[in-house]
């Protein structure tokens, strides 16, 4: 278990008016726009649970908004960030769904498109005091919280190519905190995420990416 | 290892460096983050930085919060003590005209240090800034007060809950006015074992303190309970610093408040479907709110 730490207790530092329904609903989003490799051209988010009942009031929509702009949760310009979607030419809607029950209360659903007309589905939840989950990504069920710095391979299932990864960091001194994997089924897409204690650098991603059974590799890092 | 899970072991490790509750929790962090010890100030000094400019903000500027069920009590708190003589006196006036302003931040979605949560904002800035202004105190001495609140929340936050969804709103603004208990009391030159006692009553005060938000939102009653959990905080620190103490030690009263926390109904947890959300107004409210 991670350690508390004093500003996990004084902070986050935040644009209100609420830790899970602003602060954690934006950091969902800011790690989904880095799981986009282009130009996001319009998103769709889909509201659950308290979420869907309560995001008016918490400036919900706006938080989500401006989490796939790049802000911060310190932003000011989170209270804006309808206009400035607008300006960078991001087209957005918002919708909710009652119906679904069993999910967490504070989940969102997040579809984006990027400029080629490459898709990324994203669920999230956000889980109190600013923290949230990482918990679907396209087919794949995961579990990602953005708090050490996260690689995230795409690749397909079969052998050596996690060897091939985990080598690769050996080159660069890096060392693995925590390490999963998963696949839609055998011989398949599979992702490979790994935490780490180091900062990872672009040329390691670079690197990692030459592989021929290796679809793509970024970094998430809150 | 300078870490801690507990107020007894916070204390033994006080007592065996002869250091104060911020001084350890200052080498506690950097030990658990790896960054140095002035790295970890000047994080702090820019939480207290933004905790200084959201009080300034609520007294200088016009703010439309996003449910409109408040705005503008910061200011004539501080209109009415400038004009008439302060019912509780002007320091305790300023804790409260203080700590009403920074919820007015944060419901027009201003910047905000979370402390522990966006809803008990308010606690410890009014506390500390109030009595900065009293007694002269500098800006690093308030910095080391938020070291000692962060402490005390810190062992809240590990040993019970400071969520409003899990324990009410005793774990927000309950644990608040436990950590402005304990930094006031260091600040005004009480000992450790001072500092947890004032903690202590802090907590007992406010146990079983219900989270009840109007239309679901941080607005009320969660600002008139900050003024609340500030004050409650410098009273608790007046009565430790005169040797007056909660026979329950601190760490008991941490256990007691979750447990109460997990045993008030969900209607009370932050559903807005209890208390004064409920209430015939509070649910007019609420529907005029989302119409």
């Amino acid at each position: 278990m991670k350690e508390i730490s004093i500003f996990d207790v004084i902070g986050p530092n935040m644009i209100g008016p609420s830790s899970s329904h602003t602060a954690g609903a934006l950091k969902i989003a800011l790690m989904a726009r880095k799981l986009a490799t282009e130009k996001i051209q319009s998103v769709r988010f889909v509201l659950y649970g308290s979420f869907a009942k309560t995001y008016k009031g918490h400036g919900t929509d706006r938080a989500l908004l401006g989490g796939i702009l790049g802000f911060s949760t310190e932003d000011a310009r989170i209270k804006d960030s309808f206009r400035y979607a607008e300006e960078s030419g991001i087209c957005y809607s918002f919708e909710t769904d009652d119906a679904n029950r069993d999910l967490h209360p504070n989940t969102v659903d997040i579809y984006l498109t990027e400029a080629s007309g490459k898709t990324v589905f994203v669920r999230g939840v956000s889980t109190g005091g600013g923290d949230c989950r990482i918990e679907r990504i396209d087919n794949i069920d995961v579990d990602l919280t953005g708090d050490l710095t996260t690689l995230l391979i795409k690749q397909r299932d079969t052998f050596g190519v996690v060897a091939y990864i985990t080598k690769c960091l050996s080159e660069y001194e890096i060392n693995i905190a925590f390490m999963r994997l998963y696949r839609e089924s055998k011989g398949e897409n599979a992702y490979t995420i790994i935490e780490t204690d180091n900062d990872i650098p672009p040329e390691l991603v670079g690197q990692i990416k030459q592989h021929h059974e290796i679809y793509e590799a970024m970094v998430i890092k809150l | 290892m300078m870490n801690f899970n507990t107020g007894a072991a916070l204390l033994a490790l006080c007592e065996e460096h002869k250091a104060a509750i911020s001084e350890i929790m200052i080498r506690r962090e950097t030990e658990v983050s790896g960054c140095g010890r002035e790295a970890i100030w000047e994080r702090m000094a820019h939480s207290f930085d933004i905790m200084k400019g959201a009080v300034k903000k609520a007294l200088e500027e016009n703010l439309e919060t996003v449910g409109g069920l408040i705005g503008g009590e910061a200011k004539a708190v501080s209109r009415h003590s400038r004009n008439h003589k302060p019912v509780c006196g002007s320091m305790m006036a300023k804790a409260v005209a203080y700590s009403l302003g920074v919820p007015e931040v944060n419901a027009s979605m201003g910047l905000i240090v979370a402390a522990p949560t966006a809803g008990s904002s308010g606690v410890l800035p009014g506390a500390l800034l109030a009595v900065q202004e009293e007694f002269g105190l500098t800006d690093e001495q308030l910095i080391l007060g938020l070291f000692n609140a962060g402490a005390v929340g810190y062992l809240f936050m590990r040993n019970a809950t400071v969520a409003g969804a899990e324990g009410g709103c005793q774990a927000e603004i309950g644990v608040a006015s436990a950590m402005a208990a304990s930094a006031v009391t260091e600040l005004m030159g009480g000992t450790p074992e001072q500092c947890l006692h004032a903690s202590s009553l802090a907590t007992a005060n406010l146990l079983g303190l219900v989270c009840d938000p109007i239309a679901g939102l941080v607005e009320t009653p969660c600002q008139p309970r900050n003024a609340m959990g500030a004050s409650n905080a410098l009273v608790c620190a007046e009565m430790a610093l005169s040797g007056v103490i909660n026979p329950i030690p601190f760490d008991e009263m941490v256990t007691a408040l979750y447990r109460v926390g997990r045993s008030l109904p969900i209607e009370l947890r932050e559903t807005a479907k209890g208390g004064c959300a409920a209430t015939p107004t509070g649910c007019q409210l609420c529907h005029e709110i989302f119409r």
